[in-house]
């Protein structure tokens, strides 16, 4: 936090932050960094996808001038996300992009945009995606997000745990309060091995660099293993995980 | 042996239970007999791109046959190199430019593997014959 307060120059437009590491899960305090824009009268964007699927998030209580998420990170199908932004900004924002049912008027002599948020919203919507965004939100809603939020924190709690017990596994940022996402190595394994091993297990995880790279770097590994719970998931899942480690650890030494 | 024949005897020497997790235990064990790369040839020259993994491929001509020396730090990428080498190692370079190494086919690695993998071990042979053919043009 304290390097946050060294970048901001007066020409800082915008602190664009991620509410949840996709790499590490670590959830950032995303609520200091917002007063810290405030402060200096610069607007602070959320990228919320990896969070908006395992915690209750209130944009008017976090005051963010900006929250985007994908709908694929909640259980909605592809191609759609959504951008909330205050209305003041999204007032002043010109169109990114013309097309149909963007407009108030056209004459020759000029132009005049729709109210937000149709101004932003040109030519034909992505309508089954849509539709399958609104099934997303019921279905998580009808679960209830804190229901959700006590679930996952019961399946990471469980996965740090038997985790912890492996010899030779590193957790990243291990202490940290998380959500969603867990990362670690086995000692002289390499995570592509583990991934390919754990895959033929049935236990899908993601290996690699995690497209990014300085991360990476700051921890001096070439990738790591990140494992990932969701609603749906399970302890008896966390079980598996935690036996197809031992099976990478048997095959790989 | 001809490359067929070296191609042969390693299918044969498959695990019969034709299962990915043996066969991973089969190639990381065709990995261990692989000479190591001496530390110094794990320069960027011979990084190679479009691999997930980090491999390093070094190639020698001595007395017209081309051999390959590699490792990589993920074993089962090291295991395939290995098997790769040992079709391919102290051949005439128009010999293992021209090789068909059906056996990538044989074995089912093309659909196992996922396609940014499928991708790292077309990249791999790849390296693999333009050395040969870039070492034709030198002798």
């Amino acid at each position: 936090m304290d390097e946050l307060r060294t970048l901001i120059t007066p020409r800082t437009k915008l602190i664009s932050v991620t509410y949840v590491s996709n790499v590490l899960g670590v959830i950032n305090p995303v609520r200091e960094i917002i007063e810290i824009g405030h402060s200096k009268s610069i607007p602070v964007l959320i990228d919320g996808a990896q969070a908006v699927q395992h915690m209750p998030i209130d944009v008017q209580s976090l005051d963010c001038d900006f929250f985007v998420f994908s709908g694929h990170k909640m259980y909605a199908e592809t191609g759609i996300g959504v951008l909330y932004g205050k209305e003041q900004w999204l007032a002043e924002m010109p169109p990114y992009q013309a097309g149909g049912g963007m407009v108030a008027s056209v004459d020759m002599d000029g132009t005049t945009y729709a109210d937000v948020p149709f101004k932003f919203e040109a030519g034909t919507a992505n309508i089954a995606a849509a539709i399958s965004m609104k099934e997303a939100i019921d279905y998580v809603d009808g679960l209830g997000m804190d229901a959700i939020a006590s679930h996952e924190k019961d399946l990471m709690d469980y996965a740090v745990e038997r985790l912890g017990g492996i010899k030779g596994l590193t957790l990243y940022a291990g202490e940290a309060k998380r959500c969603g996402a867990i990362s670690f190595n086995l000692e002289g394994v390499s995570s592509y091995d583990a991934g390919m091993i754990l895959d033929k297990l049935g236990v899908a995880v993601r290996t690699g660099n995690h497209c990014a790279e300085p991360v990476m770097k700051r921890y001096g590994v070439n990738g790591m293993i990140r494992a990932s719970f969701a609603v749906y998931n399970t302890r008896q899942e966390v079980e598996r995980l935690v036996e197809g480690l031992q099976r990478v650890r048997q095959i790989t030494t | 042996m001809t490359v067929d024949e070296v191609q042969e005897e390693i299918l044969k020497e498959l695990p019969a239970s034709g299962d990915w997790l043996d066969i991973y235990e089969y190639l990381i064990a065709l990995g261990r007999d692989l000479a190591p790369l001496d530390e110094q040839f794990k320069i960027e020259e011979n990084a190679l791109k479009g691999c997930q993994a980090r491999v390093w491929i070094r190639g020698e001509l001595t007395h017209d046959k081309l051999r390959f020396s590699a490792d990589s730090d993920s074993l089962i990428t090291k295991g395939l190199v290995s098997m790769l080498l040992r079709i391919l190692n102290d051949r005439d370079p128009c010999e293992i430019a021209g090789a068909d190494l059906y056996i990538i086919e044989r074995m089912g690695l093309n659909s196992n593997l996922s396609p940014s993998r499928a991708n790292g071990l077309k990249s791999i042979i790849k390296h693999l014959r333009d050395f040969a053919l870039g070492s034709i043009h030198v002798h």
